[in-house]
């Protein structure tokens, strides 16, 4: 094999989207914290953008067939790393991990959402069937099913849930037989109340008032109305940069990290959620795209592994801002303020053109 | 190698991937649509209550000025707490904190609540007057978890401490949840008005109207703007009658006694002071009483809250002579040397009527029947007179009905008469009653304030000014009934002699003051009744007197009632006098500019109150209470 890594071969299309999310979001920020005690906050968010940019060109470089052949060895470490912090984790911060200064854990958590990208690329481009068997379904739902498990009990029910997009996305390309699908989905609602008998207090609280949220008001439901305040407040064509009352004012939640839209959709109007919606629907169709000129199966899986990551957050962070979904602390990629959740996107797309950079090898 | 090209990509499934994509997005951006564009209105209204938050401006009442315009009545400023009800459900949820927190009771919190239901969400109510340090740290420290409470600067009443003019200014208190209903958005809970004399009379001239602040608020309720402030508008001040210096006197000489005193001036129907006894302390009613309090003031068998100089209808006992005598002068049905010898007793219809002096006057006249109070002499007057022609005169002269004091629920006193008992007992009046009547016993009941206007008027001539507490009343009603020179001259003679000549009085006579007047001492009860009572209980006679000076036009003259004083010269009189000789003695060293009443012979100390509350008024209003309430210290 031999390495072709010219500049142009780089995807600049995708990057050009990234850094017009990216735009977006350290504009976002700033006009959110610019007036309160987190001024400044935009500038650190750029240092991030930055690491990011040079970390997802150093990882381009490295070609993905390697880094997939020490999966296993990931994977291992991967799960080691999870006991570990539910170990020290426990002992040391017990129930308030959720609090953003003990980013130890989501660091965790994002390194491993890398590892099981890498971890089933390699695991279905092995199976070297049409159609996926029960047995490889189930030795795939085994292997998402450890990591999901340790995450659940930090708990981070959130990041958790990241991984089944991961694994669903992964079967059906990997061609999942349809009956199979039915018995996964039927299997999948039984567990609902098994599930449910599982969740903490406060993540039950949640679903409920997410279900019925005039009956809390001032706890998540709080947040979701207000969020939604904010967003038909905006109108069509927003309030203006630094002006939104209820950003401004602070009214709508974590205004520059997970409700960032939120804040978004108050000063840029429907407008700019237009815009920056098509960004991400740009994003994830030139995420799509390059897997179809994927040079094999395990490059096709790695590119859509991220682009399943990728559409879930967006997915559910947007749904959680407009209210269809209830607050599950997802934050929004390349907008969302935090370190270790831009470094992760930026990985994901460095393993994304790593792929690209080889799609003519052969 | 583990990877290799034997399958061809899925390309199909990859496209439905991209369909899904672009099928998410778009029910995201329809979810925006909706928000943004089709609901947009409603959450800008939203947002709009969120971040905009009105709060009351209380305007101060007007303050009670006495007649040289030192305060009596003042307001200081203090903070209640307003509970923000726009979000119902969070109110719900936060009400047994707030009540624990800020120590309401939750009942009581909830009933305010539901008396508010027509008051709209925006508008806050009320639920705590008179916030102390640890509400309001309570409320600081509970600003993120419970943003619904808010604290406004009010103008709270202060009245002088001890009950001082009490029932005079009456007190303020919350209006009632009727009230709020009826007032079409005037009242809000919480709000408070007059409810009892002054206060009440006066209301519409001293209630302010509230301004208004709309401000802008961030999430915490922290003051980020304002959009407009309605500036409140201070209810106007009222000067009262009142001599601050004569009242200070009055509520002395009555303290520890059961009773009224009212100073009148007769030419111009000025009252300048009113008392009544025991008398509450007006402070309490300016925040919210505990309802323990008012029940125990309400039920106390003393019933401190009536006011005796316009609400007490007692037998006038013998300080009716002077009616009675200037109606044997008037309608001449007796010729006025008229004299009867008075043993001690007399018979009249088969009864025995005693004289309070056992031993008897000797012969009587007019002139000595007075100074003595013989009650045989009257007896005989009244048998003479008869009962309608008694009653004749002194309502002419002001008893039985309202005097028309600017003062509530005043009452009228009752002059019986044939028609009088035939139309409210449908029976018979009996001579006999007559007798009774004529030494103001019977069914004949008078207030303290009737009988200062009464005869303050006859020492004038027969004009009867109506007695008002607000200074520059416009109009003040007179009553003409001319009594002839000469009577009044006989009249004003013998209540001279009251004093000055050895009479009932004697004791309370003053160099250099022309010091009329007439005792008075009634039975509580007619001697059937204390029979009935059988002598269980001791009922003592009221005390009463009546004076004034100086003889002809005079310009003070002092009801006093002491119930169960017994004797009308000892505890009656003494009480008239000293508000007289005040009265002089100010008048006479107003001339020289050093007039003070020596207060540290009171316990009654007005300028404690009078200084604390200067800082808080306002420098455009009234820059003269300041030096008044310098020059009287």
């Amino acid at each position: 094999m031999k390495q072709t890594a010219g500049i142009r071969e780089y995807d600049w299309w995708l990057l050009a989207i990234v850094m017009g999310i990216c735009s977006l979001g350290v504009l976002e920020i700033y006009s959110a914290t610019h007036n309160s005690h987190l001024a400044g906050m935009h500038w650190r968010q750029m240092w991030w953008i930055l690491l990011g940019v040079v970390c997802m060109l150093v990882l381009s470089r490295l070609d993905y067939h390697k880094i997939l052949d020490q999966a296993p060895v990931f994977y291992l470490v991967g799960v080691a790393a999870l006991v570990a912090v539910l170990a020290v984790g426990h002992t040391r911060f017990g129930a308030k991990r959720w609090i953003p200064v003990l980013g130890a854990f989501l660091q965790v958590s994002e390194l491993v959402k890398l590892i099981i990208i890498i971890v089933l690329a390699r695991f279905f481009s092995e199976v070297r069937t049409e159609q996926l068997s029960l047995g490889d379904l189930v030795k795939a739902g085994v292997l998402v099913g450890v990591p999901l498990g340790l995450i659940m009990l930090q708990p981070d029910l959130g990041t958790a849930l990241v991984l089944v997009p991961l694994a669903v996305v992964g079967a059906f390309l990997a061609g999942i037989q349809w009956k199979h699908a039915v018995v996964v989905i039927a299997l999948g609602a039984m567990m609902l109340p098994v599930g449910w008998h599982f969740l903490k207090p406060y993540q039950k609280e949640r679903v409920t008032t997410f279900l019925r949220p005039e009956e809390d008001p001032k706890g998540s439901g709080y947040q979701i109305l207000q969020s939604k305040i904010a967003v038909g407040a905006g109108g069509f064509w927003g309030k203006g940069l630094g002006k939104g009352s209820q950003n401004q004012g602070g009214f709508v939640p974590v205004r520059y990290s997970d409700f960032i839209l939120a804040a978004l959709a108050e000063e840029l109007g429907f407008a700019g959620v237009l815009v920056a919606l098509s960004l991400y629907m740009a994003l994830l169709l030139r995420l799509v795209q390059n897997a179809q000129r994927a040079n094999d199966r395990a490059g096709m899986f790695v590119v859509m592994g991220a682009a399943a990551v990728l559409g879930f957050h967006v997915l559910v962070n947007v749904a959680m801002v407009i209210g269809y979904m209830p607050v599950t602390g997802i934050p929004l990629p390349l907008m969302s303020y935090g370190g270790s959740a831009t470094l992760f996107v930026f990985l994901a797309l460095g393993l994304v053109m790593n792929v690209r950079l080889r799609r003519f090898v052969n | 190698m583990w990877f290799g090209n034997e399958h061809k990509l899925p390309q199909a499934r990859l496209t439905i991937v991209s369909y899904v994509i672009i099928g998410m997005i778009g029910l995201l951006l329809f979810g925006f649509w909706k928000l943004q564009i089709i609901e947009s209105e409603h959450y800008a209204q939203l947002a709009e209550r969120n971040r905009i938050r009105a709060i009351p401006l209380i305007a101060p009442r007007g303050r009670m000025l006495d007649r040289e315009g030192r305060v009596l009545v003042d307001n200081y400023p203090s903070f209640s707490i307003l509970l923000l009800r726009d979000d119902p459900q969070a109110v719900e949820r936060n009400l047994p904190q707030i009540a624990e927190g800020l120590g309401v009771p939750l009942e009581d919190l909830q009933k305010q609540l539901d008396e508010s239901k027509g008051v709209p969400k925006f508008q806050p109510i009320m639920i705590k007057p008179e916030a102390s340090q640890a509400d309001i740290a309570f409320i600081e420290s509970h600003r993120v978890d419970i943003p619904l409470l808010e604290m406004v600067m009010v103008q709270r009443r202060r009245y002088m401490p001890g009950g001082f003019m009490a029932h005079a200014s009456g007190y303020v208190g919350e209006v009632s949840a009727e009230q709020v209903e009826k007032s079409n958005g005037r009242y809000r809970p919480g709000d408070f008005e007059g409810k009892t004399g002054l206060e009440r009379q006066f209301n519409e001239i001293l209630v302010g109207t509230d301004g208004l602040r709309r401000m802008l608020v961030n999430s915490v309720g922290k003051e980020v703007g304002r959009l407009e402030q309605k500036e409140p508008v201070p209810g106007k001040p009222i000067q009262l009658t009142i001599d601050y210096d004569l009242q200070v006197v009055a509520e002395q000489a009555l303290a520890g006694r059961k009773g009224a005193l009212v100073a009148l001036d007769p030419r111009t129907g000025d009252v300048l002071a009113m008392t009544s006894h025991p008398a509450p302390d007006s402070n309490l009613f300016a925040v919210r009483i505990p309802r323990e309090e008012w029940k125990q003031l309400n039920e106390d068998p003393d019933r401190p809250l009536i006011n005796r100089a316009i609400q007490a209808q007692l037998a006038p006992g013998s300080v009716f002579k002077v009616i009675m005598a200037t109606a044997m002068l008037e309608s001449k049905a007796i010729p006025e040397n008229f004299s009867i010898f008075c043993t001690g007793s007399t018979d009249f219809y088969g009864r025995v009527f005693h004289c309070w002096q056992k031993h008897g006057h000797g012969s009587v006249s007019l002139h000595k029947g007075v100074v003595q109070s013989c009650d045989v002499f009257f007896y005989n007057v009244g048998k003479r007179l008869g009962i309608d022609r008694i009653a004749y005169y002194a309502s002419q002269m002001g008893l039985g009905k309202k005097t028309g004091i600017d003062l509530p629920a005043e009452q009228s006193g009752l002059m019986p008469s044939e028609e009088w008992k035939d139309r409210v007992f449908h029976q018979k009046w009996y001579p006999g009653e007559t007798i009774s009547v004529a030494i103001g016993q019977g069914a004949i009941v008078t207030t303290p304030l009737q009988l200062a206007r009464t005869i303050g008027g006859i020492a004038l001539g027969g004009i009867f000014k109506q007695p008002h507490l607000l200074k520059d009343t416009k109009q003040v009603r007179e009553e003409r009934f001319p009594i002839s020179e000469d009577t009044t001259e006989k009249v004003t003679q013998a209540m001279f002699g009251v004093v000055n000549e050895g009479g009932t009085a004697a004791g309370v006579r003053l160099e250099g003051i022309e010091l009329c007047g007439k005792t008075g001492s009634a039975q509580v009860i007619g001697a059937e009744g204390l029979k009935r009572a059988g002598r269980q209980r001791q009922f003592k006679d009221n005390a009463w007197f009546v004076g004034y000076a100086p003889r002809r036009n005079p310009e003070i003259v002092v009801a006093v009632l002491v119930q169960e004083g017994e004797h009308g010269a000892s505890a009656a009189a003494p009480l008239a006098r000293d508000v007289i000789k005040a009265y002089y003695d100010k008048k006479s060293k107003r001339n020289q500019q050093q007039y003070t009443v020596d207060y540290k012979r009171f316990e009654v100390n007005p300028n404690a109150a009078v200084a604390q509350a200067q800082p808080v008024a306002k420098p455009e209003s009234h820059p003269r209470d300041v030096h008044a309430a310098k020059s009287v210290r």
